[in-house]
């Protein structure tokens, strides 16, 4: 038995209209049925954090919500941080200037999760951002290089 | 990793969700805030026929004064809110000093309180500090409700007394007695991790400085929220001192869990960790209740 329900779901500021299964995820939503690669899937268990996208303004896990419950929802994915198609957001610009990322795998995820958090505390300690990106998983850099960007995301973000 | 097929609703009202529990029983799932029972689903370790999906009951989300002066939070409140709750800090203090220990952020946004609870996972913190708190759950069905105090509510792995036809809709925390200090605190490998172990004190001292009521809970060493009564009974009708609290710490650590070994830690690590902790939050606690 196959439970059809039509979503309309608000992505980046453009509202889409699908019919989908109750069961497909929302992470499956955003890449499979809307084509934005950018949310990373990872560990689809809630562990690792890549697929972090802003749900109505605050950072969720999309592998853990089904894409029937965003009806009528607004999110943010990666691709909706820059402000054009020629400027990164000053997270993206941090992440690139202070070597935040190896192979990127999991820097959407961080990004989404940053955005929130340094608009709502523009001046975090290092202890602040360290608990802030707690729940998202890097295996390449060691986080040392992500903590600097952050810092320095958060001084462009001052200005 | 994709969930099995299940049916889907999406009640608004309290009543649409309790006609659904009602009509499909055993085969129905209450979906909460879903960041233990969609990765469950997703690992296929469960496979609900229906699920009654309670995130557009928007009355089951509030945080409200009781007229005890206790609190009432509405099931389906996000520990987000609860964490950043003047009301809880005030009035629910260990709350508050738990929230941050849930998880991570993210998980935060989604999580609800009435669903940690029905969840009843044995190394989840507010199962243990609603136990702590004295708090007391509201279960409704078609049949009618009933209050249930949490040190009730909980029978065994992820187990709880609520019947397939029941809905928690309310967490009613009743308020502190004067001279009534808390603490929390965890061991976890990493931040936001599930802990090792974790214990959650309350102490009332009496206008002589003894323990009037002790509430000692530990959680990650059994089958769910464990009350350490030899512990509490140890310090009961004593002055909470250093050698006291050393005692009551070690007979908890002996006498009040059995906890199990896994890949994470030994038994004897959690017995070990347990002690440590329970001394930890005795000594806070009682700090609190003298200021």
């Amino acid at each position: 038995m196959t439970d059809l329900h039509t979503i309309r779901v608000t992505v980046n500021g453009t509202t889409y209209e699908r019919t989908v299964e109750a069961r497909m995820l929302l992470s499956d939503f955003i890449r499979h049925e809307l084509g934005l690669t950018g949310t990373h899937v990872g560990c689809e268990h809630g562990v690792c954090g890549a697929c972090t996208v802003l749900f109505d303004g605050q950072p969720v896990r999309s592998c853990l919500m089904f894409a029937v419950q965003a009806d009528g929802h607004e999110i943010m994915t990666v691709e909706g941080l820059a402000p054009d198609p020629d400027h990164l957001h000053p997270l993206q610009e941090a992440f690139w200037e202070a070597h935040g990322l190896q192979c990127g795998f999991c820097t959407p995820g961080f990004l989404m999760t940053l955005k929130p958090f340094l608009e709502e505390n523009p001046n975090p300690t290092e202890e602040e951002i360290r608990l802030a990106i707690s729940g998202n998983l890097c295996r390449c850099t060691g986080y040392q290089h992500i903590i600097e960007a952050v810092k320095l995301a958060a001084e462009k973000m001052r200005k | 990793m994709k969930p099995p097929a299940f049916k889907y609703y999406a009640p608004t009202t309290v009543e649409e969700a309790l006609a659904l529990l009602a009509e499909h029983g055993y085969d129905a799932k209450p979906l909460a805030g879903g960041q233990s029972l969609i990765p469950t689903m997703n690992f296929r370790l469960a496979a609900p026929a229906v699920l009654v999906d309670l995130n557009r009951i928007s009355d089951l989300s509030y945080i409200r004064a009781a007229d005890d002066g206790g609190v009432r939070v509405g099931a389906m409140t996000r520990h987000a809110r609860v964490e950043r709750d003047a009301l809880i800090s005030a009035r629910a203090p260990l709350v508050h000093e738990t929230m941050p220990h849930i998880a991570h952020p993210q998980i935060r946004n989604r999580g609800t309180y009435g669903g940690s609870l029905a969840h009843a996972d044995p190394a989840a913190e507010l199962p243990a500090v609603t136990v702590a708190l004295g708090g007391k759950v509201l279960a409704r069905s078609q049949r009618g409700e009933r209050w249930i105090p949490a040190e009730e509510f909980f029978i065994g792995l992820f187990t709880t007394v609520l019947e397939p036809d029941e809905l928690l809709v309310e967490v009613a925390l009743p308020p502190l007695p004067a001279r009534t200090g808390w603490a929390f605190d965890e061991v976890a490998r990493r931040h936001g991790d599930f802990a090792l172990v974790g214990a959650a004190g309350v102490i009332t001292l009496d206008d002589r400085g003894r323990c009037a009521d002790v509430r000692l809970v530990f959680m990650g060493v059994g089958e769910g929220p464990v009350v350490a009564r030899e512990a509490m009974n140890i310090l009961k009708g004593e002055e909470p001192g250093e050698e006291a609290i050393r005692a009551a710490a070690e007979k908890a650590s002996q006498a009040d869990i059995d906890p199990i070994g896994d890949v994470h830690a030994s038994a004897d690590f959690r017995r070990h960790l347990a002690k440590v902790l329970a001394r930890r939050v005795l000594t806070k606690a009682v700090e609190r209740a003298q200021s």
